[in-house]
């Protein structure tokens, strides 16, 4: 699915503030479906990776305790004017999306 | 023939004088605004329009971090489309209203004479379906509040600006909702006043509540727990509920008239739809 992610960032001298908004239903696989009494299948992200100009600045391993449509906020050195920016998710189906942003 | 001139002359004279102890309109709306100027000092008129964030600091930041990434951005885009789309006849909903429905938020309700009734947002999109040969969309939620949504964010920045017209119907209107806001109900035995006057700034359980200066605003308004748009009615509603009241009819007179009386409470305050509350 594309355009799930938004991202903005600021910089502060040396440290570059990132801020994200991830749209994804994280569902645990313990819900059931109101009307047929189902299970929701579980479908949520895994890996996140987050690099700078080919360089990875994140790694994050999510799970089920994750809400959905998952804020990500955290800051790293060494990013100035121009750069960029790759968030990628890839969740448990399989699924994946992936953004750039200059910052 | 003197006796009856001068009989004339006081009847004249009490009839145009308003009833003893009952306060013009814009009377009522100088004491609630000085009410609420003397319990929050130092809070500008306009930020009362950002509720519990104009006098919270720690909520404030939380809510100004959500507001980087609107949660009601895309039922506002849902919205959008849904006002441009045509109905089936071709027509759409600019038809229906002044200036095609942008930048029109801030006269609602409004007093109309023709069929004496006040009439909200919400009611006269319904309306202009079933003009159209569409059937009218379920209140409170859904696409319903994505439109009206979408229509009062064409007129964010502008004040509100409900007139109450010198018709003794408009003002009954008027005072219908003034009762409504200021009277008890329910098993818990608590009116609108109770909460959102005598108690603005305190807290309800975990919650602060927010000055009902400001309060329509932001409506329809994306609140934390409905995670979705909800209208102004909607949240009537809620509030009822809550104190163990059965809620009056979604787009009924009582709610209308409440309507009427709490947005123009607001008046001279800016339009911010949709927000996000928790």
């Amino acid at each position: 699915m594309a355009n799930s992610i938004k991202i903005k960032t600021s910089v502060n001298g040396d440290v570059c503030n990132v801020k994200a908004l991830i749209k994804h239903v994280m569902e645990t696989g313990q819900r059931k479906d109101a009307k047929t009494g189902k299970v929701i299948p579980a479908k949520f992200i895994q890996e996140l990776v987050c690099t700078h100009n080919g360089k990875a600045v994140l790694n994050a391993n999510w799970g089920t305790a994750v809400s959905a449509n998952p804020y990500l906020s955290f800051e790293f050195n060494g990013a100035k004017a121009g750069d960029k920016l790759v968030m990628n998710w890839t969740d448990n189906t399989g699924e994946s999306d992936s953004a750039e942003h200059t910052v | 023939m003197k006796k009856m001139l001068t009989m004339a002359a006081a009847v004249a004279l009490l009839a145009g004088m308003p009833l003893a102890g009952q306060a013009t309109p814009e009377q009522d709306l100088k004491a609630f605004r000085d009410f609420y100027m003397k319990r929050f000092p130092g809070v500008p008129l306009n930020e009362f329009g950002n509720g519990v964030y104009a006098i919270d600091a720690d909520a404030r930041s939380s809510w100004e971090a959500i507001e980087e990434f609107p949660p009601y951005d895309d039922e506002l885009e849902k919205g959008k489309k849904l006002f441009n789309t045509p109905f089936a006849n071709g027509k759409s909903y600019a038809s229906c209203f002044r200036n095609g429905g942008i930048g029109i938020r801030q006269n609602y309700p409004y007093f109309d004479a023709k069929s004496g009734e006040v009439k909200t947002l919400e009611q006269e999109i319904n309306e202009c379906r079933v003009k159209n040969g569409e059937k009218p969309l379920p209140g409170k939620k859904g696409d319903i509040a994505a439109i009206s949504g979408y229509m009062a964010s064409t007129s964010n920045g502008k004040p509100l600006d409900i007139k109450i017209p010198n018709d003794p119907r408009a003002l009954a209107w008027y005072e219908k909702g003034k009762e409504q806001f200021y009277m008890k109900r329910g098993q818990l035995n608590m009116s609108c006043a109770n909460c959102h006057m005598d108690n603005a700034g305190n807290r309800v359980r975990s919650e602060v509540l927010s000055p009902a200066l400001g309060h329509p605003t932001h409506f329809p308004v994306h609140r934390l727990l409905w995670n979705e748009l909800g209208t102004l009615q909607r949240r009537y509603g809620g509030c009822n509920e809550q104190v163990r009241a059965k809620a009056f009819a979604d787009q009924g007179p009582e709610y209308r008239a409440l309507e009427y009386f709490h947005t123009y409470m607001s008046n001279g305050i800016n339009v911010n739809a949709p927000s996000t509350r928790k």
